[in-house]
């Protein structure tokens, strides 16, 4: 599968000394020193690494774990710069701990051509931090009319489809987009979504609405359209990834469809895990999202999946939106909050501090899992394989400041709040691509 | 009173009870002299920044203004820079920098007097925000309940009608159980936002239950909300079961209905016209109520930051 | 001043207007809330029992003219609103062509007294208006002076006048306090 490499930064020499090296994976869970040659793991084990030449980061304390891979992030390139680029987005992902991300397609143009996208891999290649693979768009424009050129895009590198945001509407285009994805064993996508019932709603409806006056996106809205869509891709013995899964509705209908054999995947965003509806009450435009946020049932639900493999998946659904776009009332600000930079310590501080989510499956959910949805080799922390990792300080608590993103936007659901994990180090391809300013100097 | 007037969550039953007497006391009888003026708010500047077609609240919150002596300055979408894409923000700093002492805000869009007030030095009253709320109306309709029944702990009302698109059902389902009153929502399945139940009324879909209550309060069918959705089967089939008239009233039941008024479509022309319905003194109450509210929410705040003005009190309460 | 004064003073203001009224017919008191709406029906019940005819009696509810909008705001806090005995307002007569007596307890800065005319002409146009106070503790801000007055108290800025009726205090007196500072 093809996926961008990035070129920026030489090859990491170092030796992380000391941390709790966790890679489920390889089952590996100890402290252990690990050793990084020209971007490659040359090896692993105590007291490793006695070669000259290599810095040693001290690393006692922290967490050094395979890079994560998100499977949702939208980088705004080409079309609204101001908002994201492929340089700013993956430098974004890097200081969050990803090693790579999948670009979704409604960018204007719209990834619907081989043109557009071999484009798009031409410009990740001179600019992105990390591992940038593409999706192209199911229908052209995101019309959900016709298909688009899926078969010459997954021959230019698209790993998946999607018309993420714009729900395929007609049952009969979507069947004929899993049939057209089969040929080039591509996955699609789905944003599940019935338009009609979620109408113009701007939020969960139930409680919060009602006191709210808000119009509401009916639970159903959602669970209709998983049902639906994942009965077709049964039909057709498809592969179908469902995007940001919001209630607990849905994860029956994906655990049903499963039952019967079918080749389902799912992820939910870190938002959806740890916010619910009540927080829309602030009507702050960052708690603004699409699917909205949803009962603390459903959260809860949502948290028992991740835990017992319903959920494969956690994606960011990273949506950049200027601030001008969000200083407005709650109903004219677009759906859609930021989340590569603060996915790892806000699921940290609030599953895996509180106990809810074991370490292991939280990192399997961010870097395995996706990796295998994509079809891209998994990171692993081990000898031979290339430098995809992150270390992360779990000592100290800091507050999540939307001024010092990488991002160039501020939309964040989690400003001010006080998390544990902070990324000190991204090595992404073996390049360092992140290393934050309080953790040494810069890389050699 | 706070700062801002935004939700009727902002008042306390004790605040309500003494904006509505202030609004008897000073305003009520005012519309009676030669001259409908007081010199109370003379000087200040109030901006009634209207994002929404009115007429009885624009009217109402102007004449107010107008009549405790203050600047009224009435800014329409349509007429400002809002048509040229200004944004809500820009728009609001723009007249902050004229330093008014109130803005008025009636906005299509849930929460836009409070996003504004952070943009504001002006005190922010809501005048009705999207399907949010509308606090005003809610005090005016508390008013002219007072006016007719005195003690309202107890008093059993039914809101009948469009429910879902109403703000002022919002408001008034929280403002009348501030004050004691059972309320009833009465209204199709489909006209019912779904959890209102757990607002704290009790849901019914059928007229019947009109023989329990004291008042019946009708609101409009907001057809122009209804955007492309067909809510009900038709509005005939509607009519013929949700349209209040003096055949579903018994002895003493008042109606109240927060305007304008569809004849024929909620409320029967005959109710319209009839003696049973407190309309017009709504909209009498509506007047007092926003002087009232105008005048406290200014020396309120006057009378909490100056401590000259406190002791000012001492010497002459006394 | 004791009870007994306090209604000595009431009884001789109702003479001297009596004397100084030529035009009985066009009278009429008005006193400026709280305790000068007390003073005015005591006044308007002597001058009709001396005269023989009913005096019609007002009260006039300054609180909206007044000059200094945080004073309000703080009586308005004050003043318990919701207790149904809070009045406003009551001129139960036209005041076209009358001749006003103002009515108050105590005449201080006069910037009470301004307000009460104001209020006063937006209910009409008096022929005349004249004011009648039980004490005048002196301290003028305003060019007004009292037509009828109980007794004149010299004063300190920081003393304070209460004055006490027995309507709404349960006593007739009028004491001179000093005010600690807070």
């Amino acid at each position: 599968m093809k996926a961008v490499m990035t070129r920026r930064g030489t090859r990491a020499n170092l030796v992380v000394r000391g941390a709790r090296v966790i890679d489920p994976a390889q089952g590996l869970d100890s402290v252990i020193d690990v050793v990084v040659e020209k971007g490659r793991i040359t090896a692993v084990g105590k007291k490793a690494g006695k070669a000259a030449g290599l810095e040693v980061l001290d690393a006692a304390g922290c967490l050094l774990l395979p890079g994560f891979v998100d499977l949702q992030t939208h980088l705004r390139a080409p079309g609204r710069e101001d908002e994201e680029d492929i340089a700013s987005g993956t430098a974004a992902a890097a200081a969050g701990g990803y090693v790579a991300v999948t670009a979704m397609a409604n960018t204007d143009p719209v990834v619907d051509t081989a043109a557009v996208l071999e484009a798009q891999l031409e410009a990740a290649e001179k600019e992105a931090a990390v591992r940038v693979t593409f999706t192209g768009s199911i229908t052209r424009g995101l019309a959900g009319e016709r298909l688009s050129e899926i078969w010459d895009m997954a021959d230019a590198g698209a790993v998946a489809f999607s018309d993420d945001g714009r729900p395929v509407e007609s049952g009969a285009l979507l069947r004929a987009a899993f049939q057209a994805a089969q040929l080039v064993q591509r996955p699609l996508f789905l944003h599940c979504e019935d338009a009609s019932l979620a109408a113009a709603g701007q939020m969960h409806e139930g409680t919060v609405s009602a006191a709210l006056g808000l119009e509401g996106i009916p639970a159903c809205a959602e669970t209709a359209a998983v049902a639906r869509d994942l009965e077709i891709a049964a039909y057709e013995g498809a592969r179908v990834h469902v995007l940001h899964v919001s209630c607990a509705g849905s994860l029956a209908a994906v655990a049903a469809a499963r039952a019967r054999g079918a080749e389902v995947t799912c992820e939910v965003t870190p938002h959806h895990l740890v916010l619910d509806h009540q927080a829309v009450r602030s009507l702050d435009a960052c708690t603004k999202m699409n699917p909205p946020l949803r009962s603390e049932e459903d959260r809860r639900a949502l948290v028992a999946a991740l835990a017992d493999g319903g959920i494969d998946c956690i994606g960011t659904d990273h949506a950049p939106h200027a601030p001008q776009e969000k200083e407005v009332p709650f109903e004219e600000a677009p759906f859609g909050v930021i989340g590569l930079e603060t996915a790892f310590p806000v699921l940290y501080t609030e599953l895996v501090a509180g106990g809810d989510l074991p370490l292991e499956v939280l990192v399997r959910a961010m870097s395995t899992n996706p990796a295998r949805v994509l079809g891209l080799t998994p990171p692993a922390v081990a000898e031979g394989a290339e430098a995809d990792l992150c270390l992360v300080d779990i000592s100290g608590e800091y507050a999540i400041e939307p001024e010092r993103f990488r991002s160039r936007s501020r939309n964040t659901a989690f400003a001010g709040r006080k998390v544990k994990g902070r990324i000190l180090l991204t090595l992404a391809g073996g390049r360092e691509a992140f290393r934050d300013e309080r953790f040494g100097e810069g890389g050699s | 009173m706070n700062k801002d007037l935004l939700s009727i969550d902002d008042l306390s039953r004790e605040e309500m009870e003494s904006i509505l007497a202030t609004a008897r006391k000073d305003f009520l009888d005012l519309s009676r002299r030669d001259i409908k003026k007081v010199p109370t708010l003379r000087g200040r500047t109030i901006i009634d920044l209207f994002y929404e077609k009115s007429t009885r609240t624009s009217t109402s919150f102007e004449l107010a203004g107008k009549r405790l002596s203050a600047d009224v300055i009435n800014v329409k979408a349509d007429s400002s820079a809002v048509g040229k894409g200004e944004s809500l923000k820009d728009t609001v700093l723009t007249l902050n920098a004229y330093a008014p002492d109130i803005i008025v805000i009636r906005h299509p869009h849930v929460g836009a007097p409070a996003f504004i007030a952070r943009y504001t030095d002006a005190h922010v009253i809501n005048a009705g925000d999207g399907k949010g709320g509308h606090p005003t109306q809610c005090l005016l309709d508390i008013f002219s309940l007072q006016r007719e029944y005195g003690e309202l702990q107890g008093l059993k009302v039914a809101i009948v009608g469009d429910i879902l698109h109403s703000r002022v059902a919002r408001s008034n389902i929280a403002g009348f159980r501030k004050m004691g009153m059972e309320v009833t929502l009465v209204a199709p399945p489909a006209l019912l936002p779904r959890g209102v139940e757990t607002l704290g009324a009790r849901v019914s879909h059928t007229l019947d239950v009109l023989d329990d209550v004291d008042v019946v309060y009708l609101l409009r069918m907001q057809k122009e909300r209804h955007g492309s959705t067909i809510l009900v089967p038709s509005l005939r089939e509607y009519i013929a079961r949700y349209c209040v008239g003096r055949r579903h009233l018994k002895r003493g039941q008042k109606v109240l209905h927060p305007g304008p008024i569809n004849r024929g479509v909620e409320i029967e022309a005959e109710l319209a016209d009839s003696g049973e319905n407190l309309i017009l003194q709504q909209v009498e109450a509506g007047l007092a109520v926003r002087m009232a509210i105008m005048y406290r929410i200014i020396v309120d705040a006057a009378a909490l930051q100056d401590t000259a003005g406190a002791r000012a009190v001492q010497a002459v309460a006394d | 001043m004791p009870a007994d004064q306090v209604g000595r003073t009431i009884v001789r203001i109702a003479h001297e207007i009596l004397e100084k009224t030529e035009e009985l017919d066009r009278l009429a008191l008005v006193g400026i809330l709280t305790r000068g709406a007390y003073l005015a029906r005591r006044l308007a019940d002597h001058i009709g029992e001396f005269a023989g005819r009913e005096v019609p009696v007002g009260e006039l509810d300054i609180s909206l003219y007044r000059d200094d909008v945080a004073a309000r705001g703080s009586l308005t806090v004050r003043s318990k609103l919701t207790q149904p005995e809070v009045r406003g307002t009551n001129l139960p007569f036209d005041v076209d062509e009358k001749i006003v007596i103002l009515v108050d307890d105590v005449l201080f800065t006069g910037r009470t007294i301004r307000a009460a005319i104001d209020a006063l002409f937006d209910y009409g146009r008096p022929a005349r208006i004249q004011l009648a106070v039980l004490v005048d503790r002196g301290h003028r801000e305003l060019p007004i002076r009292p037509d009828f007055v109980g007794k004149n108290l010299p004063t300190s800025q920081d003393e304070r006048i209460n004055v006490r009726l027995r309507e709404v205090d349960g006593v007739d007196e009028v004491v001179l306090e000093a005010v600690r500072d807070e």
